[in-house]
């Protein structure tokens, strides 16, 4: 494996994906991510300089709505998702910036 | 010598559009509903839902960046910007970091020293987020999705102003230019239009730019001036001490005029931006920027020019009445109904000026139609009211909309035409006031004007003052 992973990246994903992982998992997830990162460097070795860059997979583009209210109020089915329920709100734990 | 400084500002302008519909889905946008009212799966975040775009988001973008003389990327994405906030439902916001829709634009502003031109560097789309609320009596916040999807669009300028007064006049231009195109309403004080100031000073003369800081919560033309003083202050003074200035963003605190740190660089968040997979590429054609440019309407300098032409409204007063859409809407509704422009005119620039005045108004906050100023203005004409009947009745119309004709009506308002009536008034207004009489006729002029108040006051002031006036001084 060409790409190693640090102990800090590891950290640091972890941190940004909200993740908390045994020292175990730590290790299978870096190992996971360089090969992933290797498999990109084999892609790298491609010459595409005469490529557009692709920002869809599907040759679609242009799909549109138009500005018409057909949706309701249905806030008794949205709230069934909800972790809890106050005055007609989702109920989170306490957050303030 | 006392080091000179310069402040470099830059501003991202937040607008939220008129749309009917929120931005990927077919929720409504309207403000103040019940909390979760206007929610679907999709403005929720719910898995396995699917964003489509709403075409009128895009008309008024390219609108708005035509108007504000950018190129238009006629191929543009949307891209994910993830972090993670309660208030963000899917845990990324639908934005635009590669290929923004609008970009290399600018906007020509007055400024003491002449015409400035501040460049905006792009403009792009995106949604809003949810609104929370902190709960007092429980250890929880509540949230509410209604605004959640709500488009928006980000103008970035930059960073090409140096004070205040800049500041504010690029805001207001922004603003009309808006405005005028039917995008936004851009009311600062209901959010519909939010800047966040960048800010960092340097010594004049200096090439490089100093550290920035990002302040936020600025919902009023003068919290923006005062939180550019104050920020401005900060970051001299740290300097003159020989610390530096963190890059980090800021809440303004209008009440303190002094703003908070919120975050700083240290837990800066990585966004990890990528191009969003379930909307797909949008390809804006040169026949759609023609159609849109051709739909444009009447912009202010325009109007303003025509006002002058057509109605052959003064320089000063045009330029009060384009100030505002609102303003230029009630002149143009108003004298389309009542065909007399310089008197729609006139009550707009006296009697609604002073009213705005009294009660720290703005003309978005006029809630008169122009319906009940027409019909005023024709029962003046009609001679049915006298002018400071008017007036008063005026202050009804300004407060409460009513029907003209209706409250004249009931509250036995109208002018006393009658001659017998009124010559048997004046006759005992003249029998009255002896004295008045004899110093008319020794050549004190003012004497009349007593004699008329006198009469006026007999009639409730429903006379006729013209008339009063006539039949004085022929009595007399």
């Amino acid at each position: 494996m060409a790409n190693i992973i640090s102990d800090e990246t590891m950290e640091y994903v972890g941190i940004l994906a909200k993740l908390e992982l045994s020292e175990e998992e730590k290790e299978q997830a870096k190992s996971d991510m360089g090969k992933m990162l290797d498999y990109i460097d084999k892609l790298n070795e491609l010459d595409t300089s005469n490529v557009e860059p692709m920002s869809h997979v599907f040759p679609v583009n242009n799909v549109f709505r138009e500005d018409v209210v057909t949706n309701g109020d249905d806030r008794e089915n949205i709230l069934k998702n909800a972790p809890g329920v106050k005055e007609g709100a989702f109920k989170v734990p306490k957050t303030v910036e | 010598m006392a080091k000179q400084y310069e402040t470099v500002i830059g501003l991202e302008v937040h607008v939220e559009l008129a749309t009917k519909t929120k931005i990927f889905c077919s929720c409504s946008t309207e403000f103040g509903g019940a909390p979760n009212t206007h929610t679907c799966p999709v403005c929720t975040g719910m898995p396995g839902s699917l964003p489509v775009l709403n075409k009128q988001v895009v008309e008024y973008a390219i609108a708005v960046g035509l108007a504000t003389n950018c190129s238009i990327t006629q191929y543009c994405k949307f891209d994910r910007k993830n972090y993670f906030y309660p208030d963000n439902p899917q845990n990324y916001q639908i934005s635009q970091l590669y290929l923004p829709i609008c970009r290399n634009g600018g906007v020509e502003i007055d400024t003491p020293a002449g015409k400035k031109t501040i460049g905006i560097h792009e403009i792009h789309m995106e949604e809003d987020a949810g609104k929370l609320i902190h709960d007092e009596w429980e250890d929880c916040s509540l949230v509410d999705f209604n605004r959640s999807g709500v488009p928006l669009i980000e103008i970035v300028s930059e960073p090409d102003m140096r004070s205040a007064e800049e500041v504010i006049a690029y805001l207001d231009k922004l603003r009309l230019i808006i405005q005028y195109l039917g995008a936004s309403d851009c009311k600062l004080n209901e959010g519909s239009m939010r800047a966040d100031v960048n800010l960092s000073v340097r010594e004049v003369g200096a090439k490089e730019f100093g550290t920035r800081t990002e302040m936020k919560n600025l919902n009023s033309f003068k919290a923006i001036a005062r939180a550019i003083e104050g920020e401005r202050a900060r970051q001299i003074e740290l300097l003159e001490e020989g610390k530096e200035v963190v890059q980090e963003t800021r809440r303004w605190d209008d009440n303190k005029e002094y703003s908070y740190a919120m975050r700083s660089k240290e837990d800066a968040q990585d966004y990890r931006y990528f191009p969003d997979p379930d909307l797909v590429p949008i390809m804006i054609s040169d026949e759609w920027i023609e159609r849109i440019k051709a739909a444009q309407p009447e912009l202010r300098t325009e109007k303003l020019e025509r006002y002058k032409k057509e109605f052959d409204i003064p320089d000063y007063d045009a330029e009060i009445l384009t100030s505002s859409k609102k303003m230029a809407d009630l002149f143009e509704a108003t004298t389309e109904l009542c065909k007399k422009p310089k008197k729609v005119s006139n009550w707009l620039m006296v009697e609604t000026l002073r009213l705005m005045k009294e009660n720290d108004m703005e003309a978005d906050d006029l809630s008169f139609s122009p319906e009940n100023l027409a019909k005023l203005i024709e029962l003046v004409d009609a001679g049915t009211i006298n002018s400071s009947v008017a007036k008063e009745v005026f202050e009804v119309i300004f407060k409460e909309d009513i029907d003209p004709n209706k409250y004249v009506e009931e509250k036995g308002l109208k002018a006393v035409n009658d001659e017998g009536a009124l010559r048997a008034t004046i006759e005992e207004v003249i029998a009255n006031n002896p004295q008045s009489v004899e110093d008319y006729h020794n050549g004190k002029e003012k004497a009349i004007g007593f004699l008329v108040g006198q009469t006026m006051k007999a009639m409730q002031g429903k006379a006729n003052p013209g008339m009063v006036n006539k039949i004085l001084k022929e009595l007399l």
